[in-house]
């Protein structure tokens, strides 16, 4: 029966469901404002209760002027400029809230000694907003272009690509209030608690059938390598997330709850997610990044279609058993932390796969390093993850664990996986999608992306090498004995010794930081339409498709 | 083989789909499910009891502060490790733990075993601000714990809830939760001796050094004071009888 609905049929009840989605959402919000047992459950019912209602309205006027939002042929691109605009303003907050949590360890008076300022409220405030805001972001707004012009395809739904954007941002609004308020979970990478993460459940189940939807009306015979990526990156977070926040609440209209795991059952489910939170989300999705602006703006094929079958499936396949590295010589089960560690090491081989096809793909076109600062800063890229993929299976050695663990390589090996990898292949992206978005002729400004790459790579080098000196001093200074056998150290003595790293290191996020400003600015003159000031010196991909002079062969469009 | 295959995967998203996440449940089901059902993943140990209601609203206040970004509660298997902190935790040290606050970072020491290592005053000091007692300390300062009254008016749903997700809290403990945190704060004397006797190894005592009411502090030191000190590792002995 439904089959034979017609086209406008489908339309109305698309409207009548989005319509009745947005009024169930104000009436929980209101119930949630009203009844809620703690302040902070009621203040994100009022938050849901407003977003709601703007929504309603909203679509509601749009539906009865008879418009659609992003109505025309073409692509669905309002949402990705959405989505390219929400990544620089959570990327700047991140930035902001690291470095001030990083000048915290400085300098402890920066804590200033209140409940909404302190290290313990802030710290997840940085993490989420980095990994979840500025490359969650990131992610949804490159995967919602890329799966459209890799399919040849609009994006399936007219409300739901919207929903997906605004229900994230809900999302990610009521996260971080939350840990301010002091509402987490504390595991760490999960704090969201219950309600908040069914919030993101729904969000997450639309997102995955915006994007299988899109595949499935592609007008391309074969499903494109990035999508592969972004596919799996999607599906993945889900099953992780679901898992790991099964928590039963005090009451449903509370915030607190408590997790179904205990100790060492949560643990190995904790650091199964956390360690997957960065193999999917901040590594999977972000290949699929790669497979299409590197190849894209240097104007080449992917070097190995092969390497691209066979990096994709044993990556995914071992990146799930790598988890226990978390958990050495801890009470986690011997056999569990062995597992851990040789499907750690085993996981540099397609880790480097995909390396090696990513940098590959510039053969032919390396003289492009030097002459376009955004293919550098891809390529650079690239390299970063190559080196975190290096570092973390020899981190995951136990003995190289003993004594990197709870120390600041650890932090460093992080952040340079977050800064190198993650955050330079989405500026990179950004770097071509806003003139592409906004239809310019190219960036505002070349030269300001040199200073934004130098500036921020000088500011990755400071904090990386600042922790990797800070990470091994410590602890070899827990573990140092004197000559009568004692341990010669006092813990305190050991935090004494980090201040000069950690006023390094918050001095390289503060570098960071301004390159990222460089990079705002510069888009937003791109994105208003200034009259670029080096045009002539750009590649001629840095345009928009509209403009650019000649044909030529690209892949993947 | 033929490369060709592969684009069963390639031209179906529902394929591909089955292919991604049979693939990747694979390595969580082999590491994570076993650990629910073999027993020698928590060895049984003498002495391990679930928290009183003070020590979990407590411990709610260290999880609410996101204490574990910088303290573990882990002591490894590792000679430096068990002369700095004590002996190395066990897994039944923390299988009442919902979630564990194992951590992942020592930017300050291990709490594994804090309790009975400072008095009730030190610690008042140290959470009011850290650098009177520890100058080289760069932990913030909790001055506003001390000022707050502690919110108990759920603790009976919270042991409750606690025992749906596997806690042994008994009926009348949930019954006499309120009543237990009083009387572990030092407002309430009478009847210690039932709340000690539901809650081995208990201390009782006004923890913040005001009586007048309960406050968060107190709740919080209780908790510190209690860590890692319900197993006697006098007579604990890792392969001998009290196992079991």
């Amino acid at each position: 029966m439904t089959a034979m609905l017609a086209r406008d049929e489908w339309k109305a009840l698309s409207d009548f469901l989005a319509l009745g989605a947005a009024a169930l959402c104000v009436i929980i919000g209101l119930v949630l404002a009203v009844a809620g047992e703690d302040r902070v459950i009621a203040f994100h019912g009022c938050v849901l209760l407003a977003a709601a209602a703007l929504a309603f309205l909203f679509m509601l006027t749009q539906i009865i002027d008879g418009r659609s939002p992003d109505e025309g042929t073409g692509y669905a691109d309002g949402v990705v400029r959405a989505g390219v605009i929400a990544t620089v303003f959570w990327g700047l907050a991140g930035f902001i809230v690291g470095d001030v949590i990083a000048w915290q360890l400085a300098y402890p008076v920066f804590n200033f000694d209140l409940p909404w300022t302190n290290f313990g409220r802030l710290r997840p405030v940085h993490t989420s907003a980095v990994i979840f805001a500025f490359g969650g972001n990131a992610l949804i707004a490159t995967s919602l272009y890329v799966v459209q012009r890799t399919c040849r395809a609009r994006l399936a739904g007219k409300w739901s690509p919207w929903f997906v954007f605004w229900g994230y941002q809900l999302f990610l609004v009521l996260a971080a209030t939350g840990y301010v308020l002091g509402v987490t979970q504390s595991k760490e990478y999960a704090e969201p608690e219950w309600y908040v993460d069914i919030w993101l459940t729904i969000v997450w189940v639309v997102y995955l059938l915006v994007f299988l939807g899109t595949i499935a009306k592609r007008r391309e015979p074969h499903i494109y390598v990035a999508n592969w990526f972004y596919l799996a990156f999607i599906v993945t977070v889900a099953m992780l997330h679901i898992v790991n926040n099964l928590a039963v609440p005090l009451s449903l209209v509370g915030s607190k709850s408590y997790i179904i795991y205990s100790g060492v059952q949560d643990a190995m489910t904790q650091w199964w997610y956390g360690h997957n939170a960065v193999g999917f989300f901040l590594t999977a999705g972000f290949l699929g990044m790669m497979y299409y602006f590197v190849p894209k703006r240097a104007e080449r094929p992917i070097y190995s279609y092969r390497l691209s079958v066979v990096h994709f499936w044993s990556l995914i396949f071992i990146y799930i058993w790598a988890g226990p590295h978390h958990l050495h010589y801890t009470a986690l089960p011997d056999w569990a932390q062995t597992l851990g560690m040789t499907f750690s090491i085993i996981l540099w081989m397609p880790s480097w796969g995909g390396m090696i096809n990513g940098l590959m793909t510039l053969s032919g076109a390396w003289d492009k390093l030097r002459t376009d600062p955004v293919i550098r800063m891809l390529a650079v890229a690239v390299a970063f993850y190559g080196m975190s993929t290096f570092e973390g299976p020899l981190m995951s050695i136990k003995s190289v664990n003993a004594l990197s663990h709870y120390t600041d390589w650890t932090i460093g090996h992080v952040h340079s996986g977050a800064l190198g990898w993650v955050a330079y292949i989405t500026f990179g992206a950004l770097y071509c999608l806003v003139p592409w978005l906004w239809h310019r002729k190219a960036l505002y400004s070349q030269r300001l992306v040199e200073w934004h790459f130098w500036i921020s790579t000088l500011g990755i080098v400071l904090y990386i090498t600042s922790m990797w000196v800070s990470g091994i001093l410590q602890g070899l200074m827990w573990r140092a004995y004197d000559s009568l056998g004692f341990l010669e150290y006092s813990f305190v003595e050991t935090v004494e010794a980090m201040h000069p790293f950690y006023v390094i290191r918050a001095t390289g996020g503060l570098l960071f930081l301004i390159g990222a400003l460089l990079m705002t600015y510069n888009l937003w003159r791109t994105v208003r339409g200034d009259q670029p000031v080096d045009a002539a010196e750009q590649p001629r991909v840095a345009a928009a498709p509209e403009y650019r002079p000649g044909e030529y062969v690209a892949p993947a469009e | 083989m033929s490369w060709a295959k592969h684009q069963i995967f390639e031209k179906s998203s529902i394929v591909l789909l089955i292919g991604i996440l049979v693939v990747v449940a694979i390595g969580g089901l082999i590491e994570i499910a076993p650990l629910f059902w073999l027993s020698s993943t928590i060895e049984k140990v003498q002495g391990m009891r679930p928290y009183t209601p003070l020590e979990l609203a407590g411990r709610d206040i260290y999880v609410r502060e996101g204490c574990y970004l910088c303290h573990s509660q882990m002591i490894r298997s590792l000679k430096d490790e068990v002369e700095r902190y004590g002996h190395y935790s066990l897994a039944a040290e923390s299988m009442y733990d919902h979630p564990f606050q194992w951590g992942s970072k020592r930017t300050g020491p291990d709490l594994a075993r804090l309790g009975g290592k400072y008095s009730d005053e030190w610690h008042r000091a140290h959470m009011v601000d850290p650098r009177s007692v520890v100058p080289e300390s760069v932990m913030p300062g909790y001055p506003f714990l001390a000022e707050r009254e502690l919110d108990y008016n759920d603790i009976e749903e919270r042991l409750r809830v606690n025992a749906i997700v596997g806690v042994p809290y008994t009926e009348e403990m949930i019954a006499s939760a309120r009543a237990d945190l009083e009387r572990q704060a030092g407002a309430d004397t009478e009847a210690l001796e039932t709340f000690l006797a539901r809650y081995p190894k208990a201390q009782a005592r006004s923890f913040d050094g005001d009586a007048s009411y309960v406050s968060e502090l107190d709740a919080l030191i209780a908790y510190m004071q209690m860590l890692g000190t319900l197993v006697d590792f006098a007579t604990f002995d890792a392969a001998g009888p009290n196992l079991r």
